[in-house]
């Protein structure tokens, strides 16, 4: 650990696990315990244990919250249910995607999160940018743990009975173990699963307790890298950046149909333009012909040569033994199906534009058996 | 028969004139789950700390360079198609290509395994 890394909660329980650490978002984090693959097919199968404490958790309260928050994010907060969390962007006035993060109503307040590296911009935006009568708090004494995987509920269910009737995006209010826990079914992986704040003081009996279930198995950083390419959930400064609008990035249903129409957030008149004219790139899923990962930073180029766009995540998909990348190309090459050629490492590779997500997603959802 | 190693991970086992070129167990654990291997096609001429071999992880690209100097014989096919080999037998079913050696005394540059292992655990 260099001294810029700060601990997270876990950290200690991390490396008695065998967990390889790297610096990440400003931590100290667990790339990978037993492996990769070996952890990526596991959350496919059975159940993945995350920390995810690096992720800011923030409560937004007061009179004027939700006129705020409305103003500088494009989500229709008049019908947005309580313990309901919707996915959202805070956009720059360029209509640049500052974060992307999850927003909930509780009661008199909302809970927030957003991603480990750009919470410190975010606070600062926010607090620059909320009204007077909205009061920011950074919930820094909570701790953050995900369970991903076709049988998290099982496991989650036996120590917190409730939480196998929660849907996919509804949350609520438990306890595990006698510890409050705000506890939602959700995640980045592309699976069912849950997300799972508690006290930073309680976190590691409760990671214990979730990590002796037979079902789950602690995973690091790498498989959830892999896990979120294949459910084509982009990742916040790599798939997206201050320069890439909700649009081109493929996100529009991040934008309420109410908000689309009557603006009032940050970027709209360019995020508008763009709805009706079309964007002039798009991020799009790639199958790479061959075995050959083509990583971030890739150019995808046309029959010159010449860079008309780039490769923002790449890998190897261990569900689809191929590899698979996203990547920003013209408006004209995103149908699927078009042929694509990118720039790697002095050679010439081939693609395909693939619909997203590259494995199916396995949400919970209400209303399915 | 020697096997000697490099400080980038590379071991070469050489029996007479003819060298076998891998990566390192060490490598390997640093590397993590390997899924592509591209090696050099026989008739190849290598100078001594030329990109050589391609290999890929889950999680990154590297490059392989030639421990030595010499004329590539043979490439494994074996670890095209089954690059996990590189995790499971690194410096044996693992290797990635052979060489005749065009200079030997090179050899005298490279680490012995005792070395090598003293050099990995100042890693």
């Amino acid at each position: 650990m260099t001294e810029t890394e700060q601990a997270l909660p876990l950290d200690g329980w991390h490396r008695a696990r065998g967990a390889r650490m790297v610096g990440f978002a400003g931590y100290a984090m667990p790339i990978q315990y037993e492996g990769i693959l070996a952890e990526h097919k596991w959350t496919r199968e059975s159940a993945g244990l995350f920390d995810v404490s690096h992720m800011g958790q923030l409560l937004v309260a007061g009179p004027d919250a939700e006129q705020g928050l409305e103003s500088l994010l494009p989500a229709d907060f008049a019908i947005l249910k309580e313990a309901r969390p919707k996915y959202s962007l805070l956009l720059n006035d360029e209509g640049g995607i500052i974060d992307d993060l999850m927003v909930t109503r509780r009661g008199d307040h909302f809970y927030l999160v957003v991603n480990g590296a750009t919470k410190h911009g975010d606070i600062a935006h926010l607090k620059a940018r909320l009204p007077a009568g909205a009061f920011l708090d950074h919930m820094k004494e909570q701790a953050l743990l995900a369970l991903q995987g076709p049988k998290a509920v099982n496991a989650l269910s036996r120590l917190v009975p409730g939480v196998e009737a929660l849907t996919f995006m509804t949350a609520a209010a438990f306890t595990i173990d006698g510890v409050a826990a705000w506890i939602s079914r959700s995640g980045y992986t592309g699976e069912d699963g849950y997300e799972i704040s508690v006290p930073a003081n309680a976190v590691e009996r409760i990671a214990e307790l979730l990590a002796a279930q037979g079902e789950v198995k602690p995973i690091g950083l790498g498989a959830r890298d892999s896990l979120r390419l294949e459910a084509g959930l982009p990742l916040y400064g790599h798939d997206l950046d201050q320069d890439t609008t909700p649009v081109e990035a493929d996100l529009v249903f991040a934008l309420s149909k109410r908000r689309r129409v009557e603006g009032g957030f940050p970027g709209w008149q360019r995020i508008a333009r763009e709805l009706s004219d079309g964007p002039i790139r798009k991020r799009v899923g790639l199958m790479v012909d061959g075995r050959q990962p083509v990583r971030e930073g890739a150019m995808v180029v046309d029959g010159e040569g010449n860079e008309v766009g780039k490769v923002t995540s790449g890998g190897f998909s261990p569900s689809l033994e191929a590899p698979i990348a996203m990547a920003y190309v013209p408006a004209a090459a995103a149908e699927p199906g078009s042929r694509v050629s990118l720039a790697s490492r002095g050679k010439i590779f081939t693609g395909t534009v693939t619909p997203m997500p590259f494995v199916p997603h396995r949400y919970m959802r209400k209303g399915a058996a | 028969m020697s096997v000697y190693y490099t400080k980038e991970h590379e071991w070469v086992r050489v029996e007479g004139e003819t060298g076998t070129v891998g990566v390192s167990d060490f490598a390997q654990g640093q590397l993590g789950d390997v899924v592509f291997v591209e090696v050099p096609q026989a008739g190849r001429t290598l100078g001594k700390g030329d990109e050589a071999a391609v290999v890929e992880s889950v999680k990154a690209a590297s490059d392989v360079y030639s421990p030595v100097s010499g004329t590539v014989t043979e490439g494994n096919q074996a670890v095209v198609d089954e690059p996990s080999l590189v995790n499971t037998d690194p410096e044996g079913e693992g290797w990635f290509f052979r060489l005749i050696l065009s200079d030997t005394s090179e050899l005298g540059e490279l680490m012995n395994a005792e070395q090598y292992q003293s050099y990995c655990d100042d890693q």
